[in-house]
């Protein structure tokens, strides 16, 4: 447990100095601000709570920023150690090779939380600020929000370790990793609505549509944040969510899942790896 | 040689690795001993990484038996790794660091006293100021003198320092040695790995020639030039007005475009050669005696190695 705190703290570490912190933090400050008052600004006082509006909208942030954050922060982790030759001097230090991966993962993780928390924190600061009569229930549902977006990107860190594990060149790795995050948030989704839309008449089993919802992490997630409450009249999800049989408890394993399989992965692939 | 020279630290018997159809080593057996210096000497590519790679566990023997401080060092808790100390070929660190960060993070690995750092730092040279500095900052010699730093710490018993003094200037290179030396008299065993002998300086007092994955020679440099009978060049300058010499007898003398004379002749007949030359010194302008260098000795066991 001490080494992979100490990898952790090295890349905690590392990610302060050169940067990574204070940027994605900026940045998604900076969008989550203007998404929090421009948002609200077009429905006026129609007696929507403006903390529902801005669930929605950071959450349709999440699924864009964050796997990309997470990606970049991840596919280089491994394979960009070998090439740059700090990774044999690493391994011939007294740890295992899980805990190198595990060490990076909770450092990245780490930063990753930080920026969203801190991030999408000042935004509700400001809103508390502005708008002081925003219910509990809404404010649960924005800490949700808010702790799910950090397991989304935890999902994608752990893909991005697979990636860095299997790739022979950071290059390569890069690219793969552009790609699922394409595959994920943008093809995925239209692949899925043109489906559905081709399907029409005919029901889709709601099994089927279950499976293709949680097979997509970035869907379950929308799902977990979108698919109840007053988000879900706002956001367009009803639809969609009124057919499936996925409770939260159910899209969180499922989100789990998707991290704990790649990185229990990436430890498998690596620890065989030769250097 | 002091009483820990006979305690086996490293032990190789008939290792062998296969890469994807390449044997990057063949049949390797060795035992190194406390307190020992060795140079593992061979060209690039010949197998000496990752000989080194077998010792750290970071790689499994295809076929063979490693075994470090009596242990299996690719197996277990890794131990053993604790009393190892490694710089790789062309060592790179994390260069938004600084030194002493870095220094830090592999002490911490290792569960040494940080405190230790800091006498590190003046063992290898690297001066305080340097040392707060990003490692991005660092000259090639600055970047070794951290890598020997962090192989050193914890005062471990086998120091594996792959092509420790390449791109080193001399100055450097004779500190770099100087510490071995001290190092050597508390008994650790120290590997050195280089393409070339002459890189060693007659510092090893054992020297393991590989080629192509095969040992083709382990012992020290006297025994080795043994083995080898390499034959000594003389070369003689005559005095004006002499021609001919008597005692250049046979064909075994050649004249250089400089006009002088030369031959080779083994260890057996240098004496006698040398004086029948200079038993009348007054015939002779000039005489030059060239031992065998270290680079004659290894080019003799690699081309040695294809007979046979």
């Amino acid at each position: 447990m001490t080494n992979i705190l100490i990898i952790a703290r090295k890349e905690i570490q590392e990610g302060l100095r050169n940067r990574w912190v204070l940027a994605t933090t900026l940045l998604l400050a900076a969008l989550a601000l203007t998404l929090s008052f421009l948002g609200g600004a077009p429905t006026g006082n129609v007696g929507v709570n403006k903390l529902d509006i801005v669930i929605v909208s950071l959450s349709s942030l999440t699924i864009f920023l964050v796997p990309l954050i997470a990606l970049l922060l991840s596919h280089d982790a491994i394979v960009g150690e070998t090439e740059r030759g700090t990774m044999i001097l690493l391994l011939s230090y007294p740890l295992g090779r899980s805990e190198v991966i595990f060490g990076k993962f909770l450092g990245h993780l780490a930063i990753l939380a930080f920026a969203t928390l801190f991030g999408y924190g000042v935004a509700a600061a400001a809103l508390a600020v502005s708008s002081p009569d925003i219910g509990l229930e809404s404010w649960r549902s924005f800490a949700s929000m808010v702790g799910s977006s950090v397991l989304l990107g935890a999902v994608f860190l752990a893909i991005g370790y697979f990636v860095s594990t299997l790739a022979r060149e950071r290059s390569t790795a890069g690219g793969i990793a552009i790609g699922i995050w394409l595959f994920f948030v943008l093809i995925y989704d239209m692949a899925l609505l043109g489906g559905l839309v081709a399907a029409r008449g005919q029901t889709v089993p709601p099994m089927l549509l279950d499976i293709l919802l949680v097979a997509n992490p970035t869907d379950a997630y929308r799902l977990l944040n979108l698919g109840s409450g007053s988000a879900s009249a706002l956001s367009g999800m009803s639809g969609i969510a009124g057919h499936t049989g996925l409770s939260a408890p159910v899209l969180l394993a499922a989100l789990l899942l998707w991290t704990l399989v790649p990185l229990g992965l990436s430890t498998l692939v690596f620890s065989r790896r030769e250097v | 040689m002091s009483a820990t020279a006979e305690i086996a630290t490293v032990e190789i018997t008939g290792a062998s690795k296969r890469y994807n159809k390449v044997d990057a080593v063949r049949d390797v057996g060795f035992t190194l001993n406390a307190g020992e210096t060795i140079a593992l000497v061979g060209h690039n590519g010949a197998g000496k990484t990752t000989l080194i790679k077998l010792m750290l566990g970071l790689i499994r023997p295809t076929t063979g038996q490693v075994r470090v401080l009596g242990e299996d060092p690719a197996r277990g808790d890794f131990a053993v790794r604790q009393r190892l100390g490694y710089l790789p070929e062309s060592v790179s660190f994390h260069l938004a660091l600084t030194g002493r960060e870095t220094l830090a993070f592999y002490a911490r690995l290792k569960r040494v006293d940080l405190e230790s750092t800091d006498t590190l730092f003046e063992r290898v040279g690297l001066a305080r100021e340097a040392a707060n500095r990003p490692v991005r900052t660092y000259s090639k010699g600055m970047r070794q003198r951290l890598g020997l730093a962090q192989a050193l710490l914890g005062e471990p018993r086998i120091l594996l320092l792959d092509e420790p003094t390449s791109g080193l200037d001399p100055a450097l290179r004779r500190s770099f040695y100087d510490l071995i030396t001290d190092l050597r008299a508390l008994g650790t065993t120290v590997l050195l790995s280089s393409h070339a002998l002459t890189e060693l300086e007659d510092r090893a007092n054992r020297v393991i020639i590989i080629n192509r994955g095969l040992k083709i020679a382990d012992g020290t440099l006297d025994e080795l030039r043994h083995i080898a009978q390499l034959p000594t060049q003389i070369s003689v300058r005559l005095a004006e007005g002499i021609d001919a010499p008597d005692f250049i007898n046979g064909s075994a003398w050649r004249r250089t475009n400089g006009g002088a004379w030369e031959t080779n002749i083994g260890a057996a007949d240098k004496i006698a050669l040398l004086r029948d030359l200079t038993a009348e010194p007054s015939r002779l302008a000039a005489l030059t005696v060239a031992e065998p260098t270290l680079d004659d000795l290894y080019a003799h066991f690699l081309s040695g190695q294809n007979k046979p």
